[in-house]
């Protein structure tokens, strides 16, 4: 999960990236930047999810 | 070409020469704010960053960070240049260091990655290696602070994305909300996430533990000393980074101060109201975050628009230290990821609805003019940026660090205090808790 979410974060900023370069009318660009920051949303929680508390290591 | 009068320059230096204080009001909150097993091995840390991140900045930092109209690496995409790197000289060699802008900018730049380096700490506290916490500031000064702040104030393709694509001004941050707060925050949260919690810090079913400072007054006072710190970076920031003359720092120097004002008074209602009392440490936390918020858009906003931003930034603030410790169990006893990284996204992305931008040259020069539309994008883009590319990379570089040399202290020397682990001696040797004193005689 943790690779999914790192991987999702980078995804996200490619999309927003991607929509900059490339869309050249302000709404579809502006829709696809929101997306991309909506990926990078989801990867974030995931990524967090996927450090547990290392109790049993130092406990 | 930017060109400031001998005047101009002696009072950014002025300003520029405040900032350490910021840096040494962090690091009375974060010592503060740990446990007193810890406070000495906190501010040894928190000097030693200053130090290597000053000598990293200036070995290749200012370098890769460069200067607007200076030589720096460029990829075409789709016909537009993306500048990504600087490409100065190493060492600081061939600039003027008589007072020019450039000169002042690394000056400046050279604060700023130790201000980046010292957030950090506030996460780590308690079980980061004062070794690691010295390696990783390498990294962040070196190499991901100059990075970043290239793109937003060396000319790069975020400071571009108005002039090639249209997108309001580009990407504005006056003083550092994304550039230092930003990158200094999703560090700290790399940073806790790469340590792990404190031992003690969650119960088996999960719930935290409250674990109280040990000190609430090295913490408002360094509220204090950080603001005095801030003041400078920000009227210094306008005029270094944003070409604004000496007397913006009025505008800037109001701002900065409404915002915090706004934003612990802020956080101290909402504790009042949730918890009966208002919270020495979240109002701290909230004040810093309203600092952090004012850097994005001090030199631009209305005193009106500064006391929302910065009421915004403490009701974040309040809630993001609860939100990352219950709900993602990540452990940052200094509250320096909600305060920074929270504070300032907030600050960066309100420059896209509070700012009054400027007209550029061709417009009619130095009337304030609503900024053009797409700036909330530009905006939104650079936090896309932070959140997207920056936290994986400072997460990534600091993974690999925690491989080759291990970034979290034992277990047994986190039991005995990190003052007694690294420095074999603690903050406070004649403080002893006498057993008499709290028996009834």
């Amino acid at each position: 999960m943790k690779i999914l979410g790192f991987l999702l974060l980078v995804s996200g900023w490619a999309i927003v990236l991607t929509a900059v370069a490339l869309l050249t009318e302000q709404v579809p660009r502006g829709a696809f930047v929101l997306a991309g920051v909506g990926v990078e949303i989801i990867g974030f929680v995931l990524f967090a999810r996927a450090h547990p508390v290392r109790r049993g290591k130092y406990e | 070409m930017l060109t400031f009068s001998a005047t101009s320059s002696a009072f950014c230096l002025i300003f520029i020469l405040l900032v350490p204080l910021a840096g040494a009001g962090l690091a009375l909150v974060n010592s503060g704010l740990a446990r007193s097993r810890s406070a000495a091995q906190l501010m040894m840390s928190s000097l030693c960053v200053i130090s290597i991140a000053a000598l990293a900045y200036f070995v290749c930092g200012f370098a890769f960070q460069g200067y607007p109209n200076q030589p720096a690496h460029v990829v075409m995409i789709g016909g537009k240049p993306w500048s990504w790197l600087g490409d100065g000289h190493l060492f600081l060699h061939h600039i003027a260091l008589g007072g020019s802008p450039e000169s002042l900018a690394a000056l400046l730049g050279i604060f700023g990655a130790g201000l980046a380096g010292s957030i950090p700490l506030g996460a780590g506290a308690e079980r980061w290696r004062l070794g690691a916490a010295c390696l990783s500031s390498i990294l962040l000064a070196g190499w991901t602070y100059p990075l970043f702040a290239h793109w937003v104030w060396g000319g790069g393709w975020l400071a571009q994305l108005g002039a090639n694509y249209g997108l309001g001004q580009g990407f504005v941050d006056t003083s550092g909300a994304s550039t230092i707060q930003g990158i200094g925050g999703v560090t700290a949260l790399s940073i806790a996430w790469i340590l792990g919690a404190r031992r003690g810090k969650y119960q088996h079913d999960g719930m935290p533990s409250a674990i109280p400072g040990h000190n609430g007054v090295l913490v408002l006072f360094g509220c204090l000393l950080v603001l005095v710190g801030w003041l400078g970076l920000n009227s210094a920031g306008a005029m270094v980074w944003n070409g604004l003359p000496a007397a913006s720092s009025v505008q800037v120097s109001i701002n900065t101060i409404l915002s915090a004002a706004s934003a612990a008074l802020a956080a101290a209602l909402v504790t009042n109201a949730r918890f009966g009392k208002p919270d020495a440490s979240l109002t701290a936390n909230g004040w810093i975050g309203g600092l952090a918020a004012s850097s994005g858009a001090c030199a631009f906003v209305e005193p009106l628009g500064a006391v929302a931003i910065g009421a915004i930034a403490g009701i974040l603030v309040t809630f993001a230290v609860e939100w990352f410790e219950v709900y993602m169990s990540v452990d940052d006893p200094g509250g320096s990821i909600s305060a920074h990284a929270t504070g300032g996204l907030w600050g960066a992305l309100s420059v896209g609805f509070f700012a009054r931008l400027p007209a550029e040259a061709s417009g009619a020069a130095g009337e304030a003019i609503a900024a053009r539309p797409g700036q909330w994008l530009a905006q939104l883009v650079g936090i896309a940026t932070l959140i997207g590319f920056v936290l994986p990379l400072t997460y990534g570089l600091n993974w690999l660090l925690d491989r080759v040399y291990p970034q979290r202290a034992s277990a047994e020397g986190e039991r005995q205090g990190m003052d007694l682990h690294d420095l074999g001696a603690g903050a406070y040797p004649e403080f002893v808790t006498h057993s008499e004193e709290f028996t009834e005689r």
